[in-house]
């Protein structure tokens, strides 16, 4: 059964129609990658579905319920088993790296003071950053910052997994880190996942399954190698270039 | 003539060449002042109907509290000092021209705590607080910690706006005290530089002359002002758009449109106290 069903979104800003009948179905513990051209709509696409962004027409359904539907109270419920790692990872910058973590962790889960430093220090650990538990955002590097984004998106648990362009803006070397870090957390957390990137080595590294998402419509969905194998000019565009 | 007529169309045509004519302009600014009353209007409903509801982030309001009092009270206080010592130095020469000067510590003490004192204090705030708030929410508006907080589960505006804005509220009426007697020690020490005034006296004269009809529309009205200044900085910073750009402008403008509601709301709260109390 599909935890995450897209049906028929559309989103137009300034008469600019940048989703167009949008439709797409992730099945429970998989990675869905949706690549696209930068400015296609690919960021927006994933704020529609944790309902940032309201779609003009269609509905997101999570686990059966659609989104559109839910009071204010729901919709924070439904949210607290996501978790989203933004594309500039979005640090709180008043707080230290472990109130990053801690934010939401201490609101939700009544724990003791000891346990709460356990559990941060443990996801620091698994993305190699229990250095830096008491730096600033400010003093993190941008491969830093994702690594602290993504356990942060992790710490508690969460069921459904959205990543906005993880790899943007670092390194070839730094970007693959990432996606094999992102990789070794879907292995161990089995979360739900979709992630938007026109990076075709994150792609290849987290992917299950792939859409292509080109003039505001998904073009092209299934395995990696399916969309290889296809003659469509944007899929065999991003093959080129990986 | 003809040539005239010509020039007139190659006037018109740079006119249209550079955007529209004044009375364009005009249009679109009143449209745009409506806009953004209305947002803040209703920015301001949110809040009222938010803040009630738990849960109350009490610990999010005593960090703003301190945090914004820290930042503000150096400066409202030595505003307050130096305003003190002026308008006594002002006013004195002309009260004693009418052999009025023991009434000096009276007019201090009345102009401080009904008027002087909330108004400076409302807008030295206004420019070191509501900026900074708006700056702050501005930057986090444009770097997606705000949407970070949102799809956490967590209220953003609850956490971010009530808290900020009931920090406010609560901090406005005690900088305006501290400002007040920070004031009318700085007049004091004006007077005594040119009298022998003692101390006693001069507290004696402003207790005796202050009465609950000044103390009590005095410091009411801090509270609204208070308000003012975390709605609309909070408003300005939380609807930022647009980048860095956008920071500087929800900055700027959390300033410019405080600062002018509060002279605003001044004028009707003065006329409002001269109602309730005729005297």
């Amino acid at each position: 059964m599909a935890v995450v069903e897209l049906r028929n979104i559309s989103k137009s800003f300034n008469g600019h129609h940048v989703l167009q009948d949008v439709n797409l179905d992730v099945e429970e513990g998989t990675t869905v990658v949706i690549l696209g051209k930068s400015g296609v709509g690919k960021s927006v696409l994933l704020k529609v579905i944790i309902r940032l962004i309201t779609p003009d027409h269609g509905t997101v359904h999570i686990d059966g319920q659609d989104i559109g539907r839910l009071k204010t109270r729901g919709l924070q419920s439904l949210r607290r088993g996501m978790g989203y790692l933004f594309q500039g990872a979005a640090l709180y910058d008043s707080m230290s790296v472990r109130e990053n973590l801690a934010f939401s962790l201490q609101r939700f889960e009544q724990l003791e003071a000891e346990e709460l430093e356990y559990r941060i220090a443990a996801q620091l650990r698994l993305v190699g950053l229990l250095d830096a538990i008491d730096k600033m955002p400010s003093d993190l590097s941008g491969g830093m910052r994702k690594r602290v984004g993504l356990a942060r998106a992790l710490i508690t648990n969460p069921r459904i997994m959205l990543y906005d362009e993880p790899t943007t803006g670092l390194d070839p070397i730094t970007a693959r880190e990432i996606s094999t870090l992102i990789k070794s957390m879907q292995e161990r957390y089995r979360p739900t996942s979709i992630a938007v990137t026109h990076d075709m080595l994150c792609a290849r590294i987290i992917a299950d399954k792939a859409a292509i998402l080109n003039g505001g419509e998904l073009a092209r969905q299934g395995t990696l190698e399916s969309l290889q194998k296809t003659e469509d000019e944007i899929a065999q565009s991003f093959f080129a270039s990986a | 003539m003809r040539q005239n007529v010509v020039a007139e169309g190659q006037t018109m045509r740079a006119e249209s060449r550079h955007g529209p004519s004044h009375g364009g302009r005009f249009v679109e600014f009143l449209a745009g002042t409506l806009e953004q009353a209305g947002s803040l209007a209703m920015f301001s409903a949110k809040f009222l109907l938010r803040v009630p509801v738990p849960p109350y982030e009490l610990g999010e309001v005593r960090r703003h509290l301190d945090e914004l009092g820290s930042r503000s009270l150096p400066l409202a206080g030595i505003t307050g000092f130096i305003v003190g010592l002026i308008l006594a130095m002002q006013t004195r020469p002309t009260l004693f021209r009418f052999g009025a000067d023991s009434f000096l510590p009276a007019m201090v003490a009345i102009s401080f705590v009904r008027e002087l004192g909330p108004v400076i204090t409302a807008l030295i705030v206004a420019g070191r607080v509501s900026s900074g708030i708006g700056a702050e929410l501005g930057s986090m508006r444009v770097t997606e910690q705000i949407d970070a907080i949102e799809v956490t589960g967590i209220d953003p505006f609850k956490f971010l706006v009530a808290t900020r804005v009931l920090a406010c509220i609560i901090l406005q009426p005690l900088l305006t005290a501290i400002v007040n007697a920070v004031g009318l020690f700085g007049s004091y020490v004006a007077v005594a530089i040119e009298s022998s005034m003692s101390w006693r006296l001069y507290w004696d004269s402003v207790v005796h002359s202050l009465t609950f009809a000044d103390l009590i529309p005095g410091l009411a009205k801090t509270t609204i002002f208070g308000f003012i200044i975390g709605i609309v900085g909070c408003h300005q910073g939380y609807n930022a758009r647009g980048g860095t750009e956008g920071v500087g402008r929800a900055s700027t403008s959390a300033v410019v449109l405080s600062s002018m509601l509060i002279i605003f709301a001044d004028m009707v709260l003065v006329k409002i106290t001269v109602l309730l109390w005729p005297s």
